[in-house]
């Protein structure tokens, strides 16, 4: 079986917070205790959604040391695929769902002498359940938020007033900006900059540490990659001898699953490496979306992430 | 069951021994007449009931007596223990684990009641009763990694995860099969592995890496690797290598049913939540050869996997020079029947010794 191990859960909350976001909260089916987890974990939400199984990686959100249940905000994303708009039309209190096992593949280095989060918009959840982590051990933080307006800023009152100290927001619209390079040459030795949110703001944070010159071990970050609709496509899988369709609105994997092929993954957003697939042979582009592979790796035609990735052309046979 | 704790040594006059029970019980690990080095992973989830397998950490009747030479190991040498500050929250992650895991499992034994961070721990046959604060090291005699490993027997490694690789950051080692804590503290996975013959070629080692940093909550992970050790030698360490590898010419065909001994280590994984650090409990088996002769099918087995593994691999576990005494004393007990698939004695349906 592919993916984390499962835990059936019932919505115990559905809670709009604004215009985009709604929260989420899960608790056992039996009513036994969750997992405790890791700050910057995310979980894997399955959709039944008519005929197609969605699954959906959302950060968790909630104290890693609350057990009684998780929470996760969702983002509507009304160009998307359809999963966020699933969880905002049709999920209601006292549905059932199932979800992962916590999978982190954004955790905290507990060696820092200070942690510096830079969040874009819903890419603020992972930092939340890091900062319950840290507040329990009076970790040393500092978190720099940028939100397109006060009405769109999800959680930031409630950061600004638990932590007024640490928080820092950041509002477009009134035209606020992170002063970057200041703020990351202000730091104190041994600090590591975690950054969350869209990939422009990823890059801007990458490149300008770089160019300050923190050592890459101390810069993470993680991108909520969701597979991007794209034209369809035909593959061939060479283990399996199928010949599969992948639809407009599918992405490669879920198109596999729907054939019936256990593909492994976790992260299903192009960041654990799991899904890496040889390319047996190919005539035509790749679309690579994934942060997994290296731009060698994307060149040489060899591997796909069947996860985010796409393909246009004659021929695709896949090692499946 | 109800265990009976042998008192017994593992150095000195060495008065270890196996019951049957645990003669019937040792994890052999060749489930075919041949070996070959392979990462050989599977989930750790259960297994034949009364195995070595079935719980997640197994308590054997060597557990009392493990856990005196342990303290004994650590009074004469501290550095078997070492966790590097940032990995307190993994020694955290590992006390909760074994001891929510030893009180489901031995329920006669080990006892935690939790009222929120206020725990109660009994581990009665070490005769302990703690009352301590979950999260608050001061409130326990040693680091939680330390205090509860003095209480579970194996070594155990705390690897930390960063950048997709492992770091040899935290562990308790006194039971180790030639390798030292100590030296490798800090390195990462591929250092640490360095002196493995071969393996680089085959390319294991990438996978087996792979195969580690994707090991989730909720899916532990087992694996069997073994030696040869002579007399039942918990710590044969390299710090002690100038008292230990001597014994290995004090071999004879008469004493060697009785002092030579098949070194068996179970390999456990488990991704530790609050730190998503990976923990690799290390547990030791030891068995004498004249023992795992009793059972025969493990008799003919032994003999043809020894007498056929590369010289390289017999090197490398570091009995070479003996294996011709080896073999005079296995051959004995192999009369060329075939032998059952799997690692399991079969006694019922294997036939006994045909010479
Ligand atoms: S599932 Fe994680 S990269 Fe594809």
């Amino acid at each position: 079986m592919s993916g984390a191990e499962k835990i059936q859960v019932k919505v115990t909350e559905v809670t709009p917070l604004n215009a985009l976001v709604t929260r989420f909260r899960f608790e056992a089916v039996d009513g036994s205790l969750l997992p405790t987890f890791s700050g910057g974990a995310h979980t894997v939400v399955e959709m039944q959604d008519g005929g197609i199984t969605r699954l959906n990686p959302y950060s968790l959100m909630s104290d890693p040391y609350d057990q009684s249940a998780y929470t996760i905000s969702v983002r509507r994303d009304d160009a998307g695929r359809g999963g966020s708009l699933f969880m905002h039309n049709q999920v209601k209190t006292g549905d059932e769902m199932v979800i992962s096992y916590p999978v982190n593949l954004f955790s905290l280095d507990l060696r820092a002498r200070k942690h510096l989060f830079i969040a874009g918009g819903i890419g603020i959840t992972p930092f939340l359940a890091q900062i319950h982590q840290l507040e329990h051990f009076n970790g040393h933080w500092e978190l720099h938020y940028s939100c397109r307006s006060e009405a769109l800023g999800s959680y930031a009152d409630e950061l600004s007033h638990s932590h007024p100290n640490k928080t820092h927001i950041y509002y477009d619209d009134q035209d606020q900006r992170i002063g970057l390079q200041h703020l990351l040459e202000g730091q104190p030795l041994g600090t590591h900059v975690y950054v969350c949110g869209p990939k422009g703001m990823i890059d801007w944070v990458k490149s300008t540490a770089e160019a300050e010159s923190w050592p890459a071990d101390n810069i993470h970050y993680e991108e909520f990659l969701a597979p991007q609709p794209g034209k369809p496509f035909q593959v061939k899988l060479a283990i399996s001898n199928k010949t599969i369709e992948v639809g407009e609105h599918e992405s490669l994997l879920e198109a596999m699953e729907r054939e019936g092929v256990d593909a492994p993954y976790l992260c299903r957003g192009g960041a654990c490496g799991q899904c890496e697939t040889r390319v047996i042979d190919y005539q035509g582009n790749f679309i690579h979306r994934d942060h997994w592979l290296d731009d060698n790796e994307h060149a040489s035609g060899e591997k796909i992430m069947p996860c985010v990735s796409r393909f246009e052309g004659k021929t695709l046979v896949l090692d499946h | 069951m109800t265990i009976q704790f042998n008192d017994e040594s593992f150095r000195g006059d060495y008065t270890f021994r196996n019951s049957d029970w645990a003669i019937q019980r040792f994890p052999f690990p060749f489930h075919e007449d041949s070996y070959m080095y392979s990462v050989n992973m599977e989930q750790h989830r259960g297994g034949p009931k009364g195995s070595v397998y079935e719980q997640r950490f197994d308590v054997d009747e060597h557990y009392v007596s493990e856990m005196k030479d342990r303290a004994l190991v650590l009074d004469q040498d501290p550095l078997r223990c070492q966790s590097l500050p940032h990995m307190t929250l993994a020694g955290w992650d590992l006390l909760e684990l074994i001891m929510v895991s030893k009180s489901e499992d031995y329920p006669d034994l080990f006892e935690l009641n939790r009222d929120g961070n206020r725990w109660r721990w009994v581990n009665k046959p070490l005769r302990i009763d703690h009352t301590f604060t979950f999260l608050d090291e001061t409130t326990l005699p040693y680091g939680p990694m330390e205090y509860i490993t003095r209480q579970a027997q194996g070594d155990f490694a705390i690897l930390d995860q960063r950048d997709d690789m492992l770091w040899m950051d935290a562990g308790m080692v006194t039971t180790q099969a030639d390798w030292s804590l100590d030296f490798d503290i800090g390195m990462n996975f591929f250092e640490w592995h360095a002196p493995v013959p071969k393996a680089h070629e085959m390319g294991i080692f990438v996978r087996a890496l792979k195969f580690l940093l994707n090991i989730q909550q909720g899916a532990p992970a087992r694996r069997l690797n073994w030696t040869m050790t002579v007399n039942p030698l918990l710590d044969t360490s390299p710090e002690n290598y100038h008292k230990w590898g001597i014994q290995k010419t004090e071999l004879t065909p008469e004493n060697i049913g009785r002092k030579q001994h098949l070194r068996v280590e179970l390999q456990t994984f488990f991704r530790l939540p609050r730190s998503n650090a990976l923990v690799f409990p290390i547990r030791c088996y030891l068995c004498a050869f004249e023992d795992l002769m009793t059972v025969p099918k493990w008799g003919r087995r032994l003999h043809r996997v020894i007498r056929d593994l590369p010289d390289e691999l017999a090197t490398y576990k570091g009995f070479i020079d003996n294996r011709p005494l080896m073999l005079d004393y296995l051959s004995k007990f192999d009369d060329g029947l075939p032998t059952s698939l799997g690692i399991w004695p079969d006694r019922e349906t294997e036939p006994p010794l045909q010479k």
